[in-house]
């Protein structure tokens, strides 16, 4: 038995010799039939899918302890600081399901990149203050051995928001609260602004903010790529596959005043494969919503939401797609090189993309004219209606422009208050949310991961306390608006 | 970043298996000779724990040097004064202070200085010369308690970042002269924060390997600091000249 162990263990150590000599080359040409039984005996050797009936090295493992519904920044942020905060190492066996690992409508590599600091907010000030540090320290955060560093290609150049008169008075205060949580933003008169960026028509503006340090933009898409790597190196798995069913026990338990209420525990998640009515059940202790776009619908595969309105078990999740709009365009007199993301008191916002003159920009469109998220179709319209008219009286440079392209996204809108939902459903006692962002979830990942897996592991929020963020504010009727939103 | 469909194929590179970063196996090109030693430890790294656990430590060991280096002085601020401790800091990195009207204080070849500018009141300093320190984005709390400093050396600073010049602009009034010649991690990005420093009249952006386009950003950067004098690349830089005709410059150049 030993001998053949050895024998077995040494022929496996050959064929991993063998594959790592050929590495440098991009296809491998082995003879089909001797892959095919190398194939089997990796199969049979403990760490391999050894089914005998058929092949599941494509499904997920029959068990795990966390299971991360969406493998967007959101949900690859919690399950990176779920094994960062571990106690013992490999104690937690995290499994994230990702419908599309191209993440072709994932409004994670669809974003616009930015992070600010100026929030009205305190814990929104905190959660992005904390992802700058993390964006700043990436190399070392998400440091995996052998593998190139990280270029995220930050720009630090802040954001400009401006303010007419009527939102001047708003704009101070939110100022004040930002300096009082450590944000380096200062305030500029018009004149002051005209001096500054003299590219600007500073006609009806009465204020502006401009974010001095740790605000800018980066490359979502590396994030998410340099967060996939560094987790797939602590163990946690990937699954390609869509959550379609969640099967839990309920516990009718009643109040101290008499009241019946059902707790539910999922204690498992059907994840169906692509293309195929194959499923794997997957056993789980904890869920974790980060779905983006379609956490509505992943919160209603969990019961939450249904009972008599006005509940707290017919309160839904207020979580829907919204599609956004960025167009990129060319324009050879715009702002130069010091040109910040600026944003418009219409909503209008634009930066520069690069050195050949390139500008990206949108606008958040109003209840009324909200399209249609059943596509990512860019509506070219809206641009010329809507858009170009904010942009041309705010950069006079911006009246001859010509559009390159453009792109549609998701924002996971919160239609209750525009603020992320954080933390564990008061009767779905083991399903904790982390969406609902409405546009600025990219750069409060790190800061609702570590806080999430905090709520997971320990109970409390420690580092940030985000419990205005849970979701029993939808029942009880307490809306934490953030007035910046852009 | 601004075009989804780029990205399909990176994710087809880590499909396939070529497990060298994100960017696929164009990641560093390494020398013949340490090729076979390098999947030697790639390989002992994927099959042991205590290999990977002893690498990472090692790397960990690294950058906490780095954080050893950049610890904050500020409790010499209460004694000497803000000017003293930002030169401390400064001397023990192996660079050199200067201080007005006096001479240029660097440190010898084991390190050591002399401790007399702690016992200058009030004197600023005029010019710090960091070349090659391991400045980086949490040393500069003590560079910036130098309100006065007029100029300012960073070349070769191996830990000098798009974010740390986010970080100049409180010395703003006062800077005027800055040289970030070979710095690897500075790109074009954070020559644009530079737009604040409106009193700088020499910027020193020569030979900076992660600018992608040096000709076109020293054009771009002289045209975000009027008043001051940009020295880099050279605008010529990246052009194409005609192999049959005579460089002309006043013919039209064919721009990137």
């Amino acid at each position: 038995m030993l001998g053949r162990g050895l024998r077995l263990g040494l022929r496996r150590g050959l064929v991993t010799q063998g594959l790592s000599a050929r590495r440098e080359g991009s296809t491998l040409d082995w003879d089909g039939k001797v892959s095919e039984i190398k194939k089997k005996i990796q199969s049979i050797l403990p760490g391999g899918a050894w089914n005998p009936l058929y092949d599941t090295s494509h499904l997920p493992p029959e068990h795990s302890d966390v299971v991360i519904v969406g493998g967007g920044v959101l949900g690859l942020s919690v399950a990176y600081w779920l094994k960062k905060l571990e106690r013992r190492r490999g104690a937690i066996r995290v499994l994230v399901v990702e419908r599309d690992h191209t993440y072709l409508q994932a409004s994670t590599a669809l974003s616009v990149g930015g992070i600010r600091q100026q929030f009205s907010l305190p814990e929104n000030i905190q959660l992005s203050l904390f992802s700058a540090n993390f964006l700043r320290n990436i190399n070392e955060y998400l440091a995996v051995v052998d593998a190139p560093p990280l270029d995220l290609q930050f720009n630090p150049l802040g954001y400009l928001l401006l303010a007419s008169e009527k939102g001047a008075a708003t704009m101070e205060s939110n100022v004040k609260v930002q300096r009082q949580e450590g944000a380096k933003v200062c305030l500029m008169s018009p004149e002051q602004l005209q001096n500054k960026f003299p590219w600007i028509n500073t006609e009806g503006v009465a204020l502006a903010s401009y974010g001095m340090e740790n605000e800018g933009w980066f490359d979502p898409w590396c994030l998410l790529q340099g967060l996939r790597r560094k987790v797939q190196s602590m163990g946690v798995l990937f699954c390609q596959g869509e959550v379609t069913r969640f099967i839990s026990s309920s516990n009718h338990m009643k109040t101290a005043s008499g009241r019946e209420v059902t707790l539910k525990r999922i204690y498992e998640v059907h994840v169906k494969m692509d293309r195929s009515l194959e499923y794997q059940p997957v056993e789980c202790a904890i869920v974790i919503n980060a779905a983006g776009a379609w956490s509505g619908h992943v919160a209603e595969l969990a019961g939450i939401g249904k009972g008599p309105p006005g509940t707290l078990q017919g309160t839904r999740l207020p979580v829907e797609p919204r599609k956004r709009y960025v167009y990129v365009w060319h324009c050879p007199q715009g702002p130069g090189l010091e040109a910040p993301l600026v944003t418009d008191m219409s909503g209008a916002y634009f930066r520069r993309e690069g050195l050949g003159n390139n500008y990206l920009g949108g606008l958040s469109p109003t209840e009324e004219e909200e399209p249609d998220p059943g596509n990512l179709e860019v509506d070219y319209d809206f641009f010329q209606d809507k858009v170009w008219p904010s942009l041309a009286q705010r950069v006079p440079a911006f009246e001859t422009l010509k559009v390159r392209s453009a792109w549609a996204g998701y924002y996971d809108y919160n239609t209750f208050d525009q603020n992320g939902v954080v933390g564990p459903h008061p009767l779905v006692a083991n399903m904790y949310f982390a969406t609902g962002f409405s546009g600025h979830g990219l750069q409060q990942a790190p800061g609702v991961g570590r806080a999430v897996a905090e709520m997971v592991l320990e109970g409390h929020f420690q580092t940030i306390d985000l419990s205005p963020f849970l979701f029993s504010r939808f029942y009880l009727g307490e809306k934490v608006q953030e007035h910046v939103i852009i | 970043m601004a075009a989804p469909r780029t990205s399909l194929r990176l994710v087809a590179a880590i499909r396939n298996g070529s497990s060298r970063g994100i960017h696929g196996p164009g990641g560093a090109a390494t020398p013949e000779g340490s090729q076979k030693g390098k999947t030697l430890l790639q390989f002992l790294s994927d099959r042991f724990y205590d290999v990977e656990f002893m690498r990472e430590y090692f790397l960990q060991r690294h950058m906490l040097k780095v954080h050893q280096k950049n610890r904050s002085f500020a409790h010499l601020v209460q004694d000497y004064g803000p000017n003293a401790a930002g030169a401390c800091f400064i001397l023990k990195q192996g660079g050199a202070v200067k201080f007005q009207n006096k001479e240029w204080i660097r440190p010898n070849e084991r390190g050591h200085f002399r401790l007399e500018f702690l016992k200058f009141q009030g004197v600023p300093v005029e010019a710090v010369d960091a070349s090659g320190c391991a400045i980086n984005y949490e040393g500069l709390d003590n560079l910036l308690l130098l309100k006065e400093l007029q100029s300012l050396s960073l070349q070769h600073c191996p830990h000098v970042d798009d974010w740390c010049l986010s970080r100049l602009h409180p010395l703003a009034s006062s800077l005027q002269e800055l040289s970030l010649a070979g710095c690897p991690h500075i790109s074009e990005r954070g020559l644009a924060c530079l737009h604040h420093l409106q009193n700088l009249r020499r910027l020193d952006i020569s030979d900076l390997p992660a600018v992608s386009n040096p000709g076109l950003t020293q054009i771009l950067v002289e045209e975000m600091l009027p008043n001051c004098e940009v020295l880099g690349a050279g605008w010529a830089q990246g052009l194409k000249v005609e192999p049959e005709e005579q460089p002309d410059r006043a013919s039209p150049v064919h721009a990137w």
